[in-house]
């Protein structure tokens, strides 16, 4: 089943994983609102569907998006009440968080270039696999802004403190084979099987119980934020008493004693 | 065991807890002047029934409740009309402050308006994840007229209660549990148990000794220092007349665990 919402984003579902993918190959899939809007609508139907197991985001063409559109951008600063810090809160920021709170996988299949917003988008993203030839650019200081969209608080708790700022203040390129060596993508391969690798990693989980992956995303999240080790294994056991209720539980533990795989049900 | 008292109100009796639960999913819970009223009869039933200890108030996942019934309040013209029609009804609210026994909100979704004046009439708070708190009457040209004023500046202080009350900023659960306005966080799917679980464990305790510091406590809220310290005292002193006072510091030399008999 293949549905386009707009050219510019596809949105297909097979095999329980919904795909979308940024289409404006010519522009480097620069974002536009419409595309911004399009994948927010996307995951929510996305978040209550049961037949959707996983996302997978990725693009058309050689990058997979060079940040928000300039042209789209220049058009809505012409207007005088615009603003910066608004555009962020309005469009960026809740895409931003809606992946993070969407509790089923989010995959992000980096096909090429990532820049600015596309960047924060696809750091926003649970599981990365990445192109060789792909690159991570955060260019914001050279046109005096800060990194944004998230990217000031990701990236130091993937690469460490030293390195995030040596990429946001230097904006030099990050290599996949720097970006894999730091931590901030699990998978590194030749730029025609990245989404293959993504669908097979997005196939893998779709077999697993839907409520335990859930849960472990909000537990993995919290962990950002959480005041200590104490705190957190008390949330731990909060989940535990949740998820040791559920017919997926006892069915992991059934098929484990028959020895056989394990169906779930998501229950 | 769930019964229904009024198919707006769900009512339940857990071992000695009573948990009421608010019901009107397809209005997220707006506090219709007949849901105030069920509630309110059926918390009154609890305080009363010498077998419940504790109570549990709860609304549904989506919403603990999203405010007054607006529809009800739109053809209300005139001061001297809201008086008329409103004050009989709000005085309502001021019973829950008369219960005696401990009531613990289980609050997930929106606490907004009179939800959040709702759960900050009771004396504690266990909030889901997703809970969401705010007085956002400003914003339909009104202000709160349940206590959300009153109870929310006592309790997050004076800045933070002018900037929810003027602009209607809501806040998130984590924000309230920092300020606060709750005692709990808990994922979203435990927020009920999590708050019978707070209320089994105020039933533990010597009924007498609970109500008494619950009434304490509220007094500290709502009086100057000299008159809570004085009323306080007098609670303490009164508490040595209690057969479980004795059984209590008995069973502490004795090294055993009391047995309450609420006397």
């Amino acid at each position: 089943m293949t549905e386009t919402a707009t050219q510019e984003l596809l949105i297909e579902q097979k095999d329980g994983v919904l795909i979308l993918t940024l289409n404006r190959p010519e522009v480097l899939n620069a974002l536009t609102m419409g595309m911004m809007k399009g994948i927010k609508e996307a995951l929510k139907k996305a978040e209550s569907d049961k037949s959707v197991k996983a996302i997978i985001i990725t693009a058309s063409g050689r990058a997979f998006c060079a940040g928000a559109d300039l042209g789209d951008l220049k058009k809505r600063q012409a207007v005088k009440s615009f603003s910066l810090g608004d555009e962020l809160r309005d469009h960026f920021n809740p895409l931003v968080a809606q992946i993070r709170k969407l509790e089923k996988p989010v995959i992000g299949a980096i096909n090429g270039l990532a820049a600015g917003a596309g960047a924060s988008i696809i750091l926003a993203t649970d599981l990365k696999v990445c192109a060789e030839k792909a690159t991570f650019l955060n260019a914001f200081v050279r046109v005096g802004l800060v990194p944004d969209s998230g990217m000031t608080y990701s990236l130091p708790r993937f690469a460490g403190y030293s390195k995030a700022l040596e990429h946001m203040w230097l904006a030099k390129p990050v290599t996949a084979e720097q970006a894999l060596s730091w931590g901030w993508v699990n998978k590194v391969v030749p730029a025609e099987f990245v989404l293959v690798e993504a669908q097979m990693l997005a196939a893998e989980l779709a077999k697993m119980p839907p409520l335990a992956l859930a849960l472990t995303k909000r537990a993995v999240n919290r962990s950002l934020e959480a005041p200590s080790l104490d705190d957190q294994m008390e949330y731990e056991a909060q989940l535990q008493e949740i998820l040791g209720r559920t017919q997926d539980h006892s069915e992991g533990v059934t098929a484990f004693l028959e020895k056989r795989p394990a169906q779930f049900k998501g229950e | 065991m769930a019964q229904t008292a009024a198919p707006e109100v769900l009512v339940e009796i857990d071992g000695a807890i009573g948990v009421v639960t608010l019901n009107r999913p397809q209005a997220l819970n707006a506090l219709s002047i007949a849901v105030v009223d069920a509630m309110i009869e059926a918390l009154g039933g609890f305080d009363r029934d010498p077998k419940i200890k504790a109570m549990v108030l709860a609304g549904l996942p989506k919403a603990f409740a999203a405010g007054a019934d607006i529809g009800e309040l739109k053809n209300v013209t005139g001061a001297a009309g809201a008086e008329k029609q409103l004050a009989h009804h709000l005085s309502h609210w001021d019973k829950i402050g008369l219960l005696k026994k401990p009531i613990v909100a289980a609050v997930s979704g929106f606490a907004l308006g009179g939800g959040c004046e709702l759960a900050m009439a009771c004396d504690m708070i266990v909030a889901s994840e997703t809970a969401v708190f705010g007085q956002p009457e400003v914003q339909i040209g009104v202000m709160p007229g349940a206590g959300g004023t009153q109870r929310l500046t006592k309790i997050v202080g004076k800045a933070l209660s002018m900037e929810m009350n003027l602009t209607g900023r809501r806040l998130t659960a984590r924000e309230a549990l920092s300020f606060g306005l709750v005692n709990k966080v808990v994922p979203v799917e435990s927020y009920l148990s999590e708050a019978k679980k707070l209320a089994h464990s105020i039933a533990a305790q010597p009924p007498l000794a609970v109500q008494a510091a619950k009434a304490s406590v509220r007094a500290a809220v709502d009086s100057k220092l000299s008159e809570g310290l004085e009323f306080e005292r007098q609670s303490f002193f009164r508490l040595f007349d209690s057969a479980d006072q004795k059984e209590g510091m008995k069973a502490f030399f004795e090294k055993r665990k009391p047995v309450w008999s609420g006397n």
